[in-house]
């Protein structure tokens, strides 16, 4: 099932938690919600699952506006943060409840429920309660209550938050595959941005309710529209300078004191003439080199395959991915070499990339 | 040679255990240390009291004795209950005051205010809420003297003059001709305040997410408060049935101002009170009003019991078996 919002807007008193969502989500499309905490992603779920009414806008299932359709005529199935289990019924209770309200014949439901128990690996806990299950655990049979009704979409609400890191890790592929194994459109809303990054289709990135990108994951992270999406993506964060380009020699060059980096003609070219403006580049993409520009190294985090470093360059610190063996320590003099193909440049007003539009 | 191994080892058998002894004594003793002043006041207070009345239940005490001439009469006073010619018709009226008191308001209404309050806006929910609590901060006498006046005799009266008289019914005498009605609509409005407390704080209590999960499921509003709050009120309404059919079964006082029994009134607490401690004749009977009491409270446990049962306390109450995924 397609999926579009229209300008879809939600004021809750002087808050804005949606503001002018635009979206169009296709037919089997796996689309992650971005955004830090408080954003407004849970509210645009809730208000696509039919428990708040929009304050303006529209929502539209293939093509029909469904802002009056109360919640229970929009076949979604929802899996929750806090798994929402029904405590006072078994697992099998729970995984068959949606059924029982689409008056599902009795035969085929059992059948269904024990379709998705199995690929779920929960058969051997049909008659367990949610309170006697652990966390992995409950999230699964969540996980079942949503599909067991044959939802024309799916919804997530940080489903996997409340996992340890190796379940989360495990979770994630095994939803990814089930989504595409169903076919199933599904939105799926999250703080975290690998998670976003490595499951969806698409990433919507909201902030302050409002949307800021709406694009593939690879295209977030090499071509980040703002300055937001660009610190909000990626992990270690990237690194932002205050520069100035100017031409000189024929060369556009990005320079501060203690700074000097020649650019991209078709890049530098672009921030030239503004004065000051914001150069980005991931920890990734800035290499400790023989030559180049020097600096200090100033704090050593080793991340196992990798070290942070952070070198200081007159006033402002750079954080550099490094080969451990490289053995950098703190006080080291240190030259860094930047991979200019990957420099972003932003406007320090709008906070709107210089590159990408 | 045999004999001093064994006794060796009964010496060490018997200094490996003697730590543990000593340390099972203390871990007995302190808890029963912090108990203490609980337990003083559950004995002194609510032990004690009903081993008196108990034992005054045995005696023929009354204002006729005083405390000096009394004596034991072991189980005539019961006998004399299960004999009365009031005990009947007394016991029937108070199965039916509980019951009905508790069906349609303790619980009934109190369900349904707060069902109602809780799926209205916030702030109209919490208003109407607290105009049902008037009631209960009125003290009895005036309260009661408000229903009164309402049902006072024809021509008086409000019903009478002012809600069916211009409706064209015909003034009546409704105390003595509805007793019922109004001994069981004071004690409800009064009563419906507490349950409607507890089951609200309850609803709202309950996750948000339940809540949301249930409506995406496909629940309408009727089903949702079918199949998900209810049953998550199960312990507040095992509370709220058990603790005011006990409340019920020994109050007494609306009846006393309202109608002091008269009209086929009477209740058994009434009865109890009117017999032991308040009556027109003058003559206290302890013992039999005693005996009346303890009857009561026998009632009172089995009803206890059966709730119980009947709610599954014990499967409310079971550990969970969690095993890591
Ligand atoms: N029911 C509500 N009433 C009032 N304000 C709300 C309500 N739900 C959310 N908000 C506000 O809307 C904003 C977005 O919240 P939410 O959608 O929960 O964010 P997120 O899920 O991204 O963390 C927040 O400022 C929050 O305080
Ligand atoms: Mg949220």
């Amino acid at each position: 099932m397609k999926v579009k919002l229209e300008n879809l807007t939600k004021r809750w008193g002087p808050v804005y938690a949606a503001r002018d969502i635009n979206l169009d989500i296709n037919d089997g499309e796996f689309v992650a919600f971005l955004g830090p905490s408080g954003c407004g992603k849970t509210t645009t779920l809730l208000l696509i699952a039919g428990i708040y009414k929009p304050t303006a806008g529209r929502i539209l299932f293939d093509d029909r506006v469904m802002n009056q359709v109360p919640p229970k005529n929009r076949n979604i199935g929802m899996v929750f943060q806090s798994y929402a289990l029904y405590p006072h019924m078994t697992v099998y209770e729970n995984l068959v409840f949606p059924m029982k309200l689409k008056r599902v014949p009795p035969a085929e439901m059992k059948a269904r429920a024990q379709r998705v128990a199995e690929m779920l690996g929960i058969s051997q806990l049909l008659d367990r309660r949610p309170g006697q299950l652990s966390g992995g655990q409950q999230q699964r049979v969540a996980l079942g209550r949503a599909l067991t009704k044959h939802p024309d979409l799916l919804l997530f609400d940080e489903p996997l938050s409340n996992l340890d890191a190796r379940l989360r890790l495990s979770m994630r592929a095994e939803i990814k595959r089930l989504q595409m194994d169903l076919g199933v459109t599904a939105i799926y809303v999250t703080h975290d941005q690998v998670e976003a990054m490595t499951m969806a289709d698409r990433v919507a990135v909201m902030k302050d309710g409002q949307l800021q990108a709406y694009c593939p994951p690879n295209e977030l992270y090499d071509r980040p529209r703002t300055l937001f999406i660009a610190g909000f993506v990626g992990n270690p964060p990237m690194n932002f300078i205050e520069v100035e380009v100017v031409l000189r020699d024929g060369v556009y060059h990005a320079q501060r004191a203690g700074f000097d980096l020649p650019l991209l003609t078709e890049r530098g070219g672009q921030a030239a003439g503004r004065g000051p403006v914001i150069l980005g580049v991931r920890p990734e993409d800035v290499m400790i080199a023989e030559e180049g520009i020097a600096g200090e190294v100033y704090v050593v985090e080793p991340l196992g395959r990798d070290d942070l470093i952070d070198v200081r360059i007159g006033e402002v610190h750079v954080h550099v991915l490094a080969d451990p063996n490289r053995r950098c320590k703190v006080g080291d003099r240190v030259h860094l070499c930047f991979n200019t193909q990957k420099i972003q440049l932003f406007d320090p007003k709008t906070e709107q990339s210089l590159l990408w539009t | 040679m045999s004999e001093s191994a064994s006794t060796v080892q009964a010496l060490e058998a018997g200094k490996a255990h003697y730590p543990e002894e000593k340390a099972s004594l203390r871990s007995l003793l302190s808890p029963l240390l912090f108990m203490a002043p609980a337990i003083i006041l559950v004995v002194v207070f609510f032990f004690i009291p009903v081993v008196i009345v108990l034992a005054i239940s045995l005696t023929d005490m009354s204002t006729a004795t005083g405390f000096n001439n009394w004596k034991w009469v072991q189980f005539d006073n019961y006998r004399r209950i299960a004999t009365h010619p009031n005990t009947l018709p007394v016991l029937r009226n108070t199965l039916m005051y509980v019951a009905l008191t508790l069906a349609l308001f303790n619980v009934g209404m109190a369900l349904v205010i707060a069902l109602l309050t809780t799926h209205v806006p916030r702030r109209s929910g919490f208003l109407f809420r607290a105009l049902w609590l008037l009631p209960r901060l009125t003290p009895s006498v005036v309260y009661i003297m408000m229903w009164k006046y309402v049902a006072a005799d024809a021509p008086y009266g409000i019903l009478n003059q002012h809600l069916l008289g211009p409706l064209g019914i015909p003034p009546t005498n409704w105390l003595p001709a509805q007793p019922w009605l109004f001994v069981i609509l004071t004690n409800g409005f009064i009563g419906a305040s507490f349950g409607m407390v507890i089951f609200t704080s309850a609803i709202e209590s309950i996750p948000y997410d339940y809540m949301v999960a249930a409506l995406v499921d496909g629940c309408s509003l009727w089903q949702r408060i079918r199949y998900l709050i209810l049953p998550l009120l199960r312990w507040p309404l095992l509370f709220v049935t058990t603790y005011q059919t006990l409340s019920l079964l020994t109050s007494f006082e609306q009846i006393l101002l309202l109608t002091e029994g008269q009209f086929g009134t009477e209740v058994w607490s009434l009865w109890a009170y009117q017999r032991a401690l308040s009556n027109y004749w003058g003559n206290f009977q302890w013992g039999f009003g005693a005996a009346l009491a303890a009857v009561l409270v026998l009632i009172g446990v089995v009803m206890a019991l059966v709730y119980m049962r009947y709610f599954q306390f014990n499967q409310l109450v079971q550990e969970p078996k969690i095993e890591a995924l």
